[in-house]
């Protein structure tokens, strides 16, 4: 769907905005360094911008920080985490990756931050994982509140919950312009209803620009090579994708959406996602 | 190369993959395709996104497999993975009595982590596998799974949940509070009070009822895990990597191939969908007499689709110098959306080589 593209280039127009923003990604997978054209985003904050940091989270240096605050010190800390009953059953419980995660996620969001030397950001944009599974992330406080009932993790898992479902939170949804990707967009944005309120924003991207008139596409009727065919598939693919934009468009309603052009580059860079920041900018401004 | 040969003498295909690649409408395609070769295939989706049923035009699809109309030798069954009510299945099925089986799906913890989606899918996942493979009666599973990253975490689940429940873990778990700990060290028992001050002593007791509550059933789950991990790694199943030519989903087709050589899966092939093959020469072959506003369209248009057949050309190059002597199945971008079983057999054409397709698609 392009949303490693999109959270970046929303993290570029905070930025530029004046806005401390980090850009986060979950599963440890280092694509804003390539996007940026520059070395390996890790697990240590780092600048990748003016205003604009990175991080790629992963299961092991989140989980072992998790257990880090904790506890009031770290030889504690180091007790619990490298004992092999507590890594059978954290590698073992559904949804503990999803809950450190997610907690890992806030903290990043917090005035006071815990990590040592840490600064503030005043925005955190996540590039969550698809769909379901993003969902089940978002899910997981609440889940494992249930779990605990009492005790520190329900405290702690609640905070989490109530930051989530508050306005302090925004969920943006990316979609392409095809059947499917639409499907799961429309269901996405029920499902997250559900949750926790309306979509903040959807964006439409990759929608091909129109370059033929249906007219145009009519009188190269009877010719035949290589540009007429390339034409021919353009537009039609250009009004299919019309098609899908505006059963996008009903389907969420009053939710503001967005439209990001496809880029006819062999490969995105930061040139093109600076191009993209821009248009989120002025549309979603 | 034609995907029927990939699948020979296999009863488990496993499609996995970046997202947005097209894996669903693949994995639909393979069942649609070898039903066709007079097999009786089961589809199912364990992605908790519901693309599946739309793949093959159908408004939805349940835990149980359904069978989907084909004028075809053989049949075709899909199904949509529902983690709540497998795992109420397996205990129904498996609690060797009814105490035991009232005590889990009454139990708090249970019902908040068989409804969450996060982890308990791909348990479950495994366990349904493990079921159709069994008793399903069917020649050939197709699974597709989500994309890359929480398909590996399908890969490990057997693993994860064997190591907790072959080691002390369970033990431990099983006799938090009092008594129970004499049989551990006193290493043991100090983490037991470090873990009290993170989880607070009510969750212990509360995991400890959860665990206790299955009693001899954690065996049979460990055994099913077990088994589904050398099924994995049997002969009899194949990984294929779908991809699109874009360099992103392409490094990630390469990341999951090492992994599955790392874990001794078996890897069977790369499908690279959504290839830009329209503009894929050098001379744009503008018709003469155009109008000349027209014409400059035309080439500009060309030039922008030609740069992408090139980038997807050079793309899959890559791929093919990096999987080695592993079969790699091109399907060309196709005009139209695929939603219904005709589009499927467009795909179906360059996936099974046949027709028009087998001298342009296959290489």
């Amino acid at each position: 769907m392009g949303k490693t593209t999109v959270a970046l280039a929303l993290g570029l127009a905070a930025a530029r905005r004046g806005l401390r923003t980090i850009v986060c990604e979950v599963a440890h997978q280092d694509r804003f360094s390539r996007l940026m054209g520059r070395e390996g985003v890790g697990y240590e904050e780092t600048e990748i911008a003016d205003n604009l940091g990175a991080i790629s989270l992963d299961q092991q240096h989140t989980l072992e920080e998790w257990v880090t605050y904790q506890l009031p010190s770290r030889r504690l800390a180091g007790l619990l985490y490298r004992n092999g009953i507590f890594q059978h059953l954290t590698s073992a419980a559904p949804g503990i990756k999803e809950l450190v995660t997610i907690g890992k996620i806030w903290e990043l969001a917090q005035l006071h931050r815990k990590t040592k030397d840490a600064r503030p950001y005043d925005f955190v944009v996540v590039d969550s994982p698809a769909s379901g599974h993003g969902l089940g992330m978002l899910r997981a406080p609440r889940t494992f509140a249930d779990i605990a009932r009492v005790g520190p993790i329900r405290h702690q898992a609640d905070r989490i919950h109530e930051f989530i479902v508050s306005n302090k939170t925004g969920v943006l949804a990316v979609a392409l312009p095809e059947e499917m990707p639409v499907n799961e967009t429309l269901e996405y944005s029920e499902e997250i209803a559900a949750f926790r309120g309306e979509l903040d924003a959807v964006v439409m991207n990759a929608l091909y620009p129109e370059r033929f008139t249906d007219e145009e596409i009519e009188s190269l009727n009877g010719h035949g090579g290589p540009a007429v065919r390339a034409a021919v598939t353009e537009h039609h693919r250009y009004l299919g994708q019309q098609a899908e934009l505006e059963r996008l468009k009903s389907g969420v309603g009053s939710v503001p959406l967005t439209c990001l052009p496809f880029l006819f580059v062999p490969e995105l860079g930061l040139d093109e996602v600076t191009q993209l920041s821009h248009t989120l900018e002025e549309q979603l401004a | 190369m034609s995907v029927a040969t990939l699948l020979e003498g296999k009863e488990i295909c496993i499609c996995a993959g970046a997202g947005g690649v097209g894996k669903t409408t693949t994995s639909a395609a393979i069942a649609v395709g070898m039903a066709r070769r007079g097999l009786k295939v089961a589809v199912l989706t364990i992605d908790p996104a519901r693309r599946l049923a739309n793949s093959l035009g159908l408004p939805e699809l349940g835990n149980e497999e359904r069978r989907i109309e084909l004028d075809a030798p053989g049949e075709l069954w899909a199904m949509m993975l529902d983690a709540k009510s497998t795992f109420d299945e397996i205990v129904e099925k498996h609690a060797p009595d009814a105490g035991t089986r009232d005590a889990v799906l009454s139990n708090r913890i249970y019902k908040e982590l068989s409804t969450a989606v996060a982890g308990s899918q791909e348990y479950m996942a495994m366990e349904k596998l493990h079921e159709l493979h069994e008793e399903g009666g069917y020649d050939l599973l197709v699974l597709d799974t989500p994309p890359s990253r929480n398909a590996l975490d399908f890969l490990d689940a057997p693993d994860r949940l064997s190591r907790f429940i072959d080691s002390r873990s369970l033990q431990f778990f099983l006799a938090p509070s009092r008594t129970g700990l004499k049989i551990f060290s006193r290493g043991t028992g100090l983490v037991f009070s470090v873990l009290k001050r993170v989880t607070g002593i009510d969750l212990l007791q509360d995991l400890s009822d959860f665990f206790a509550s299955f009693g001899d059933m954690a065996q049979g789950f460990r055994e099913r895990a077990k088994a589904v991990k050398q099924l994995l790694a049997d002969d009899r199943t194949t990984f294929l990597l779908v991809t699109s030519p874009a360099h992103e989903a392409v490094e990630e087709a390469k990341f999951f191939r090492d992994r599955l050589e790392e874990s001794g899966m078996p890897f069977g092939g790369v499908i690279v969908n959504r290839m830009h093959v329209e503009a894929d020469v050098d001379d744009p072959g503008v018709p003469d007499g155009l109008d000349p506003e027209l014409e400059r369209k035309l080439v500009d248009n060309f030039e922008d689709f030609h740069a992408l057949a090139l980038r997807d050309r050079q793309n899959v190059e890559r791929l093919t110098g990096d999987i080695g002597d592993r079969p790699l199945v091109i399907v060309p971008y196709l005009d139209d959306d695929i939603h219904d079983l005709e589009g499927i057999e467009a795909i179906n054409d360059h996936l099974f080589a046949t027709g028009a397709a087998a001298q342009t698609g296959a290489e």
